[in-house]
């Protein structure tokens, strides 16, 4: 049997962490293909919204990727992030997915290594907790 | 400094002695209008909004029934205000959900006079019939709840009611006491000097506070959060998977009658009745193909994750979800036990304080630095 792959949709800020993966790529440094990345403007306009959908969808994770505190393009949109995720992942911890699978992350435009090793580091760490719990409920779910 | 005033009242004449209150509230020129719970022309009791002193006969301020939740009806009353001054009598819940409905600019206090009733609880609607049915009246509802009964043969108050920990209410001008006030007593207490010039006007004698009150508060929220937290654990252990939860809201027919009953469900337009949730039937077709079956109405699940997500942090805990639902899912201990979580994380309490700020109206930047993993 082939070896789990997990699915874990990212969402990027235009700014920063979009820019890093820019980097990554013109810098040939690989990294798993698992990430289906989405690019958003800002941390901040990611309603909490998408992120339930992706894990009713069956992603097995789900991570945002934005400027570092003090660098948003729009001033403090990642802050407001951090308090809706920290308030998502409250509700979903209740039911078994947990801060280990829904990533925030401050990775800046020119931290493109560092995109890499988060990258890594999200697609191990999913390979060892296996399929979400929501993916086998599959459409039943949503 | 608080001031008591006592309303003794022979048998039958409680609300005969709350109704003299009220008009003189509006006699004296306290207030312009009273919103107040009223007995109906045949049965039940509803909030009534009452501008007339000549109309306040009926007033039944201690029944318990909360059909809509007051705050939903403060917030009908007061976003667009009036300008005329407004005293009302509501439930502990009802003045929290008030309190976040207040901060998030949906109910403007400027004009009210706020006064909250010592609450043992309240029957469903339907309930509540019978218990006027089997002859129940606010008067034996208050002896039996002061002894700690509250069941009539085959019904009791709502689950809410009974692992609710606030018993009487903050952040109010005045306080209908009747939390170890004896039987045969009442108390109304000016809790502000808005409250104090109120209880002056209505031409009550202020008098010595109820001896009983402080200890009997303090029984009863220790009773009642012992059995919230006994009804949290067991909730938990039954729901703790997303398979348990769906497994929950089987029964649920995407009516989204508990987000229209919920006082702190606070968007003007839910997202779940814009044509964001229109799919096409391509769409609906593309969803089941992908595991072969999809099952219909989609979207429960996101609903009411989507709510947990939006109010948990606001949740008062009325439980007036669960008397809404159709089929019959209760629904409040799974939002109760969801807010404790969300709040904790926040350190606030919905209802607390008006100036303690709703965790996701604002941000610092040194905070939850636990989120990122990162420092800087």
């Amino acid at each position: 049997m082939s070896e789990f792959e997990p699915q874990i949709v990212a969402f990027f800020c235009n700014w920063c962490t979009f820019t890093a993966a820019d980097l990554a790529g013109t810098s040939r440094l690989s990294y798993p293909p698992n990430l289906k990345i989405i690019r958003v403007m800002c941390t901040g306009m990611v309603d909490q919204k998408y992120v339930l959908k992706a894990f009713l969808n069956g992603a097995d994770g789900v991570l945002i990727g934005g400027c570092w505190p003090g660098d948003c393009h729009y001033i403090n949109g990642n802050l407001k992030a951090r308090r809706r995720v920290a308030n998502l992942t409250e509700v979903l911890k209740q039911y078994g997915i947990g801060d280990d699978r829904f990533w925030l992350r401050w990775i800046a435009a020119s931290e493109g290594t560092m995109l890499r090793e988060v990258a890594i580091d999200m697609t191990a760490k999913l390979k060892q907790l296996g399929p979400s719990p929501l993916r086998n409920m599959g459409q039943m779910a949503v | 400094m608080a001031t008591f005033a006592k309303l003794s009242f022979q048998k039958d004449e409680l609300n005969k002695k709350a109704s003299a209150f009220f008009k003189g509230l509006l006699e004296n020129g306290a207030v312009d209008a009273v919103l107040v719970p009223m007995a109906q022309a045949k049965n039940g009791v509803r909030l009534t909004l009452v501008t007339s002193a000549e109309h306040t006969a009926q007033v039944d301020p201690f029944a318990p029934i909360a059909a809509v939740s007051g705050a939903k009806i403060a917030s009908a009353l007061t976003s667009r205000p009036s300008g005329r001054k407004i005293a009302m009598v509501l439930r502990p819940c009802e003045i929290r959900a008030v309190v976040e409905l207040a901060k998030l600019k949906q109910v403007n206090l400027d004009d009210v006079l706020l006064i909250g009733m010592d609450c043992f609880g309240r029957y469903e609607n339907t309930d509540f019939v019978k218990f006027q049915e089997l002859g129940g009246t606010s008067e034996s509802f208050l002896e039996n709840a002061q002894a700690g009964k509250t069941s009539m043969p085959d019904f009791d108050i709502v689950g809410a009611c009974k692992i609710c920990e606030f018993p009487t209410a903050d952040n109010v001008d005045m306080r209908l006491c009747a939390l170890g006030a004896g039987n045969g007593n009442v108390f109304i207490e000016a809790v502000t000097e808005k409250g104090g010039q109120a209880l002056e006007k209505s031409g009550l004698k202020p008098g010595a506070a109820p001896a009983g009150r402080d200890e009997a508060v303090k029984k009863l929220v220790a009773v009642r959060t012992e059995a919230r937290d006994k009804r949290f654990a067991e909730f938990r252990a039954e729901v703790s998977t997303f398979e348990a939860l769906a497994d929950k809201l089987a029964p649920c027919v995407n009516c989204y009658n508990c987000r229209v009953a919920c006082p702190v469900c606070y968007c003007k337009e839910c997202v779940f009745v814009t044509d964001t949730f229109r799919h096409t039937g391509e769409q609906f077709m593309m969803w089941a193909d992908q595991s072969g079956a999809l099952k219909m109405p989609n979207d429960t699940l996101f609903y009411h994750l989507t709510r947990m997500n939006h109010m948990s942090l606001y949740c008062v805990g009325c439980g007036q979800c669960t008397s809404a639902c159709p089929n019959n899912i209760d629904l409040m201990p799974l939002f109760r036990t969801c807010a404790d979580k969300t709040q904790a994380r926040f350190d606030y309490q919905a209802g607390r304080a008006l100036a303690e700020e709703q965790p996701l109206a604002g941000f610092k930047s040194d905070e939850l630095f636990e989120v990122t993993g990162q420092a800087k």
